[in-house]
């Protein structure tokens, strides 16, 4: 069994006709937590599709243990999910279903398991994730964190291999994302996961990842373990981490120079 | 200014193509392939609950209220021939044939489409078909396909109901009110009314009034824009394609069962 759970070779990928990757390489180890950081609005959920097989990049290679993903067939790519599980920025949780039923979705979907073992597993996962009493209540019941990780009982629901987390601290208030850093950690290490976690909050990142990339400009500007990165020489990198306002990236959008528009003679 | 229009104009023409063209790699999604009994039954019971019995109650009403209406329009007609016994024919015929499958797919598209492309636009936006999809759970057989073959079954049975309170709404108003004799009111129905020509028919109307609704439904819903304002245009846009759809068919259909 080779170390390297995904490997992405050489993916270029446009929308349209923008073009999104360029050329960029990056790899998840098994068993780690890898992050993929970088500003918003370059696409860091499409690569996370990307992985999934919901897209196809325009040419490169997604190898997921071992399966260039692009080119499976629709059955065989079916197969490769079961084997991952996404989780959602909105937690995509069933809305006319109770968080149960939510969680026992998969079990229900892909084996032939009796309802008494079923409801054993579904109660394991929900008390992994602290849930467990509130198997009864439905998703519009929830607050955002408790619904994260309702959410996240329900990926973990048939044993992945992989887990991509998307933006799994965005909009969370401080105690709920202590929560999920502590479950991203922890389900990580317990169920001998592996975590690809896509986001921009550097602390939390920076915290639980084994290894980080930072992506900007179409490619990976920068990579390594945190303390590597927060060593690292680029400008952009560092800009990146620290949160300053103008630098690499400037703080200006594109346009006239300022003392030129303000002294143009009134049209 | 004529190129940008004729621009416009072209990738309109695209565009709507385009939407044929993904509104059938749906349906053959979700219709072909190996059918799942143990699964797909329960969720075809439940979506048959959802589009076809709650859709009764507005059935029910405007079938009674347009055989009212019926009856009372044409009685003052057929009276000034003395040929109030006709009623009973006129009432049922017309139901049959054309306001009955019609009025119930408009009815329909109203009620149940735009419910059903709601729901499945909101389920678009909340991301609830991409998870089933990473879950190794095909959405299209597993949301569109029971809502499909529900609003299939279900809109004939209804048209059908719609029909039959119908006749019973004209006989209230043609018998009880204006007194038109309730024997001939039944018999000349009965001995005017053709199974084949005119109940047949009536129901093969309503069934491919049915394929079109459901299925301008499902793909609007499907194919929207995952956003709030996307999913109103979309439900919108349901009702309005669903209705001239049915209503440009019904006369293409009616040419073709009742024309020659």
């Amino acid at each position: 069994m080779s170390d390297i759970m995904v490997d992405i070779q050489h993916l270029s990928f446009s929308r349209g006709e923008r073009l999104i990757y360029d050329d960029m390489c990056m790899q998840v180890r098994r068993g780690k937590v890898t992050a993929i950081m970088g500003p918003s609005g370059i696409g860091k959920t499409t690569l996370l599709r990307l992985i999934g097989g919901q897209l196809k990049p325009d040419s490169g290679q997604i190898l997921f243990d071992g399966q260039n993903i692009p080119t499976l067939s629709r059955a065989e790519l079916y197969q490769a999910r079961k084997k991952m599980s996404m989780l959602f920025q909105s937690g995509a949780l069933f809305t006319e279903m109770s968080v149960f039923d939510n969680v026992a979705f998969p079990i229900r979907e892909h084996t032939r398991l009796p309802e008494s073992l079923i409801k054993l597993i579904v109660l394991m996962k929900l008390e992994s994730v602290g849930l467990r009493g509130a198997r009864d209540l439905m998703p519009a019941e929830l607050s955002g964190g408790m619904a994260r990780r309702a959410a996240l009982a329900r990926a973990i629901a048939l044993d992945p291999e992989l887990i991509l987390y998307d933006e799994p601290f965005a909009g969370q208030d401080p105690i709920s994302m202590g929560v999920i850093v502590r479950l991203i950690k922890e389900l990580n290490n317990a169920l001998g996961l592996t975590s690809v976690v896509v986001s921009h909050d550097v602390t939390e990142v920076m915290s639980i990842a084994d290894y980080v990339y930072l992506v900007a400009e179409k490619k990976v500007i920068g990579h390594g373990t945190p303390e590597q990165l927060r060593q690292h020489k680029s400008e952009l990198v560092q800009q990146f981490l620290l949160g300053e306002a103008d630098g690499a990236v400037p703080f200006h959008f594109k346009a006239e120079p300022y003392e030129d528009e303000l002294m143009e003679p009134a049209r | 200014m004529i190129t940008t229009k004729l621009q416009n104009l072209g990738r309109a023409t695209i565009d709507t193509i385009a939407g044929f063209g993904r509104s059938g790699v749906m349906l053959f999604g979700a219709l072909v392939g190996k059918p799942d009994f143990r699964k797909g039954f329960p969720l075809l019971i439940k979506q048959l609950y959802v589009i076809g019995v709650l859709s009764l109650l507005i059935i029910l009403v405007s079938g009674l209220f347009i055989g009212m209406v019926l009856a009372l329009q044409g009685y003052t007609v057929l009276s000034k021939f003395g040929a109030e016994g006709m009623l009973g024919p006129l009432v049922a015929l017309s139901l049959l044939r054309e306001l009955g499958p019609v009025v119930t797919a408009l009815l329909f598209a109203g009620r149940a489409g735009s419910a059903l492309t709601a729901e499945i636009g909101l389920m678009k936006a909340t991301e609830q078909l991409s998870g089933m999809e990473m879950m190794a759970v095909d959405p299209l057989r597993r949301i569109i396909a029971p809502r499909f073959w529900a609003g299939v079954i279900s809109m004939p049975l209804l048209a059908l109901v719609f029909t039959a309170v119908g006749i019973l709404g004209g006989h209230l108003i043609g018998v009880d009110w204006l007194g038109v004799d309730s024997g001939s009111y039944w018999s000349a129905m009965q001995a005017n009314v053709d199974l084949y020509q005119d109940v047949v028919n009536g129901v093969i109307k309503s069934m491919v009034f049915a394929v079109i609704v459901i299925w301008i439904a499902l793909h609007k819903g499907y194919d929207a824009v995952p956003t709030s304002e996307g999913i109103s245009r979309a439900t919108t846009q349901t009702v309005v394609t669903a209705s001239l759809t049915v209503l440009g068919f019904d006369f293409i259909l009616t040419a073709l069962m009742f024309g020659g």
